[in-house]
């Protein structure tokens, strides 16, 4: 499946990547590849069969629901300590744009 | 920003709003939706935290099965139909307050659609459609301003991420902002009535936004619409529609058009502003949560859920004056929240007159509660207390007027009814052998007013029953008083 540059650079901005001229040219062939690749399964007729989001399916030996039960934080020093920027108890971030 | 020239109210009438409403409902659980971590508001920032819900690498959600039941609740409440299996799905969209970089929402499978609300508004009663009713989990809060380096820095607090949320989308069926008021006053009122939020709007456990355009009266299409965000309290959410409305009203009226955009309501102004926003800026990727299984809910369980449902306001209402015999608006104000009505059933219960309950609640304890700022969970005087008052009322013991000044003797000191009843010597006087020893003596002396009386001139009555109710120092029962006057004086 071909994908334009202009899907490319749609896809990146969403993405919040900024690639250059050489980077969406290339990322337009991987990326044709890959859909290509994956345009393989469109073979199968999958008429009539329920499409699967998932390869979990519930059983009961799957438990998939929680009781409403708290469990303590971890705090805001361990959670906290990989923040590039911190203070106050906050994690820091470059003003915000709103978009 | 330009203020527009607003048009007057006969342009406007000239043309009719269509509004729908996004309510967003926080659940009232105790834990997050997708995570172990406690939902309680107010603790230090970035505590209640763990690695699903600041959406560290790996972690894996769990779905609260306390989340789901209350939302089935709303969707029962808001006579929806429960999908049998729904689906979890990522939005996709960048945001600091978003650690995941995805919210796991419901979108082309919601878990509940096809549902109403009844409003009243202008003294008639109205259907407004829900369309549906999904889950999903909040984000974190992000703080603009208030810190020193605030122009360069926003400060996130992620303890709110990951708090269960019910999404209410009402159809386009509201014509005015008077009645998006009412579908939201109504809306709350429901959703407290079971339970399943607090509804509480300054913590931001509910929180609204509107799609508004405008049409001609008479006009069946629709005209282009804004999507009017922050209309976070009751008031601010007519304003900010009754200024849409007439923006787009004027618009319309000097030939220009109405983009669809998103518009932000600046309370501080009264006005709404265009946000700026990328074109694409809503292509959310959706797509089926890989890590949360579809969401299969069994007859049983729905059937299991419904037996918990309390009595909802209007079927709570209609058996008020079915069983009680209340005028529709006694009903109407009685049931205005789970808590009073429950009240008012105790009181009624405990007095056994149910008319005299509704007037002593409405009336002296409501003005009490009003004018010491208290909620009727506060009222210093239990519903099996003023129950009792009535009760001495109603069985003769005091009169009306007495009940008045013991009340408020109740409001003060917390004390029974009955306690001040014996310890202040209060009763009311019925006893016939008591009252005719104080008519008698009231007849003697006052010869001249029985011989008025006698000779016709049967106003003076009053007077004497007056005269005899001094005489017991208010204690007399004057419905008593009045039959043995008249039978005296022959």
């Amino acid at each position: 499946m071909k994908l334009s540059e202009d899907e490319v650079r749609y896809v990146a901005d969403l993405a919040n990547l900024t690639l250059t001229d050489a980077e969406v040219r290339k990322m337009a062939t991987d990326l044709g590849a890959v859909l290509t690749y994956i345009d393989k399964l469109n073979e199968l007729d999958t008429t009539g069969v329920e499409p699967m989001a998932q390869v979990l399916y519930e059983a009961g030996e799957t438990e998939t629901l929680r009781e409403d039960r708290e469990r303590p934080g971890l705090g805001s020093e361990v959670a906290l300590a990989n923040a590039p920027l911190a203070g106050g108890g906050f994690f820091k971030v470059p003003k915000v744009i709103e978009r | 920003m330009s203020s527009h020239v607003l048009p007057d109210t006969e342009v406007l009438a000239r043309y009719e709003a269509v509004i729908g409403l996004e309510v967003h409902v926080q659940l009232a659980t105790r834990s997050k939706i997708y995570c172990a971590c406690p939902t309680s508001f107010g603790d230090p920032p970035n505590t209640n935290v763990c690695p699903v819900c600041l959406g560290l690498p790996g972690a894996l959600p769990v779905l609260n099965r306390a989340a789901v039941e209350m939302a089935m609740k709303a969707a029962m409440a808001l006579n929806c139909r429960i999908r049998p299996v729904s689906r979890l799905a990522r939005k996709n969209y960048f945001y600091p307050d978003l650690p995941k970089g995805y919210q796991i929402s419901q979108y082309d499978e919601p878990l509940a659609e096809h549902g109403y609300i009844e409003v009243t508004s202008g003294g008639s009663r109205r259907r407004i459609g829900i369309t549906r009713i999904h889950l999903e989990d909040d984000a974190g809060k992000s703080l603009h301003e208030g810190f020193s380096d605030s122009s360069r820095y926003t400060y996130v607090d992620l303890n709110r991420s990951g708090t269960p949320l019910i999404e209410i989308v009402s159809e386009p069926d509201i014509r005015t902002s008077e009645e998006a008021y009412e579908y939201l006053t109504a809306l709350k009122q429901v959703l407290q009535y079971i339970g399943v939020s607090t509804c509480d709007m300054e913590k931001g456990h509910l929180r609204c936004d509107a799609n508004v355009s405008v049409r001609p009266r008479g006009e069946t299409k629709f005209g282009t619409k804004a999507e009017v965000k922050n209309l976070n309290s009751f008031r601010f959410l007519k304003q900010a529609l009754d200024y849409e409305i007439s923006r787009q009203v004027s618009l319309i009226e000097s030939g220009e058009e109405v983009i669809q955009e998103t518009r932000l309501y600046d309370p501080d102004t009264g006005e709404t502003v265009g946000m700026r926003s990328k074109e694409h800026a809503h292509d959310y990727r959706y797509f089926p949560e890989p890590d949360l299984l579809p969401l299969t809910i069994s007859d049983e369980w729905r059937e299991r859920v419904r037996a918990e449902m309390p009595e909802l306001p209007a079927q709570k209402r209609a058996r008020f004056i079915e069983t009680y015999g209340l005028r529709e608006y006694d009903a109407q104000v009685l049931t205005a929240t789970r808590e009073l009505s429950e009240y008012f059933e105790r009181v009624a219960e405990v007095s056994g007159d149910a008319r005299a309950a509704a007037n002593w609640v409405m009336g002296d304890l409501a003005a009490a509660l009003n004018a010491e700022g208290k909620e009727i969970s506060e009222s210093p005087v239990s519903a099996e207390q003023l129950g009792e008052l009535v009760a001495l009322i109603s069985k003769g013991e005091i009169s009306g007027k007495m009940a008045k000044d013991i009340f408020q003797k109740m409001l003060a000191t917390g004390e029974s009814a009955r306690a001040i009843v014996e310890r202040e010597g209060l009763r009311q006087i019925s006893d016939t052998g008591e009252l005719e020893a104080l008519i008698n003596q009231v007849l003697e002396q006052h010869p001249r007013q029985v011989e008025q009386y006698r000779s016709g001139k049967t106003q003076v009555l009053g007077y004497l029953v007056g005269q005899v109710m001094k005489a017991s120092r208010g204690q007399a029962n004057p419905a008593a008083v009045n039959k043995l006057l008249r039978a005296k004086l022959g």
